[in-house]
């Protein structure tokens, strides 16, 4: 299993903010132990997947170039269950941007339910990091793949509306020659 | 110009909501990262919510200089030369390095960055 944790991205405004969706399904293993007769999605995952929404809007601010990591869920409060057959609907918008990271508020509801809201600081690594982990933690193809996967270049638009395009992003270029 | 009472009352206001620790433990004295448990992830939540409370603008780098404390023109075996010193004098106008400057070890500057010098760096951005 891949760690994804939103399905689709439905908007996808660089600098700005984005919104993705996730199905939540009966048949993702995880709903079978939690909880056993009651499944209910749990919301660490739902955190992740406004995490993952909210990164990748703030990896594309840096161009997509370098690592993006979650730094910290300053503040994330809940309010409901999320049970398979719901369709969680995650909104981020960037709140506060720097040079070495950023602030994301992100939401997650179910139809018009707000279920969880939360602001997220993530660390831009910067050049320094593959030394740092010992590697490269991810490869710009893999990147590049899992944007596809989620619609980015589908409904993505630049700061001035015209549509995003793999070519904007040399390191994309380069993995497609 | 906000008074020095009013200053420090919203540096701890944001030191509590970034750090989550009780309006008592933030006192002039207090170490961000010793006494506070501050992370370096923190200093970004710590900035974030600075900037909104007084309207500034914080440049990488300016609360804290890693540029220099990673520059191996100022930094010898872990410890800042005087070089260094002088540059962080410079850029830490309102910090007081007297400690630091007695043990320079790179990793002592930001254990001994006290709740005072983040009001001093308030200030300062204030006035310039």
């Amino acid at each position: 299993m891949r760690w994804f944790w939103l399905d689709r991205f439905t908007e996808f405004a660089c600098g700005s903010h984005a919104v993705a969706v996730k199905g939540v399904s009966l048949s993702e293993d995880y709903l079978h132990d939690h909880m056993v007769g009651y499944p209910i999605m749990p919301n660490s995952l739902i955190t992740e997947g406004m995490a993952q929404a909210g990164g990748l809007l703030v990896s594309e601010n840096y161009g997509f170039s370098e690592l993006v990591v979650l730094g910290k869920l300053a503040k994330v409060e809940f309010h409901t269950c999320v049970r398979n057959g719901d369709q969680l609907t995650f909104r981020v918008e960037i709140e506060w941007v720097r040079g070495d990271g950023a602030a994301v508020k992100a939401t997650a509801h179910v139809g018009d339910k707000l279920h969880a809201k939360a602001l997220l600081f993530y660390a831009r690594m910067g050049e320094g990091s593959e030394e740092m982990f010992g590697g490269r933690l991810f490869r710009p193809e893999v990147l590049q793949h899992w944007l596809s996967l989620v619609g980015v270049f589908e409904v993505g638009v630049k700061a001035d509306g015209s549509p995003m395009q793999e070519k904007d992003y040399p390191q994309f270029e380069i993995c497609n020659a | 110009m906000p008074s020095e009472e009013e200053i420090f009352d919203k540096v701890r206001e944001a030191l509590v909501d970034a750090l989550g620790v009780d309006d008592d433990e933030v006192t002039t004295g207090a170490t961000l990262q010793g006494d506070l448990d501050a992370e370096s992830i923190d200093f970004l939540d710590i900035v974030f919510r600075l900037e909104k409370a007084f309207d500034i603008k914080i440049e990488r780098g300016e609360l804290f200089p890693e540029d220099i404390l990673t520059n191996t023109d100022y930094v010898q075996d872990g410890k800042v030369n005087e070089a260094g010193i002088l540059k962080l004098r410079e850029r830490m106008p309102f910090a007081d390095l007297t400690k630091f400057e007695a043990e320079p070890v790179v990793q002592n500057l930001g254990q001994q960055l006290t709740v005072k010098d983040m009001c001093n760096f308030v200030a300062h951005k204030l006035a310039g």
